[in-house]
């Protein structure tokens, strides 16, 4: 049952993926597309991807990642990427790949800490440009 | 004694999963620390999975190495696929062939200490990886 490799919680306004285990390739392309799903279906503005269990990560995982990211901002949705394992840092680093696009953290505590304040600062911008309009009209 | 050689069958993502869990575990059990078995099972995942996007199927066969009192690893994958035409332009950082990332040669060789690739067209491509301990 490959569907439930990839648990996906929805907790508050955050959508929490959690990648427990090595996974191969057709699993994380299901995990692309059931996070994307869900992103739709609750209306979440917030994605955390907990990556610290995850022994590695090659090219093709980190590839999914930055797409992963790039498709939630394009649905409207803020991805933070947690748990990167030192020695996967390093790894990616020497590999030449940078998860362009990708905002990360330290753990899932920081991790919500930075979607939180991410929220609160486009609620800002939110506010700002009606005030304008109301202003402007 | 020659050393054991086990063989994977390289052809679906499932095989990348078992070959990263094996080279992970003979490589543990060597003693290799977390960052070097990163490196490793990292480099081997980039080159099994360009044998089933360039060439659909091979194998992986990995086995300890000595040499002078030093212990390590040795992966040798091999294929009978299209070959590489430019192998230059093949392990030049950032080049693709399109279907790639053009991370996959360059990347898995800064990971190991001693890469070797031989390649035909026409007839296949062997890379073998060795980290040592």
């Amino acid at each position: 049952m490959n569907a439930f490799k990839v648990p996906i919680l929805k907790v508050g306004d955050v959508l929490i993926v959690s990648i427990q285990s090595d996974i191969d390739d057709r699993t994380v392309i299901e995990m692309q597309q059931r996070v994307l799903e869900q992103i739709e279906r609750t209306g979440a503005r917030s994605l955390l991807i907990d990556i610290s269990l995850l022994e590695m990560v090659d090219s093709f995982t980190g590839r999914m990642l930055s797409d992963i990211a790039a498709m939630a901002s394009i649905m409207d949705s803020e991805t933070v990427v947690v748990g990167i394992q030192p020695a996967v840092a390093i790894t990616l680093v020497e590999l030449g790949l940078e998860l362009k696009g990708v905002s990360t953290a330290l753990d899932v505590d920081d991790g919500l800490r930075i979607l939180k304040e991410r929220m609160r600062e486009r609620q800002r911008r939110h506010l700002y440009s009606a005030k304008e309009n109301a202003a402007a009209g | 004694m020659q050393p054991p050689v086990e063989r994977v069958l390289i052809e679906t993502s499932e095989d990348l999963v078992a070959l990263r869990r094996l080279v992970r575990e003979r490589a543990a059990a060597l003693g290799f620390g977390a960052t070097d078995l990163v490196r490793l099972v990292t480099a081997a995942s980039e080159l099994a999975r360009n044998i089933i996007v360039y060439a659909e199927r091979g194998f992986a066969d990995i086995s300890p190495v000595r040499r002078q009192g030093r212990r390590g690893i040795r992966v040798r994958f091999e294929d009978e696929g299209q070959g590489i035409p430019d192998m230059e332009l093949a392990m030049r950082d950032g080049y693709t062939s399109g279907r790639g990332l053009g991370k996959g040669l360059p990347g898995a060789r800064r990971l190991v200490d001693e890469f070797e690739i031989t390649s035909e067209v026409g007839r296949g491509t062997v890379v073998t990886i060795t980290k040592w301990l």
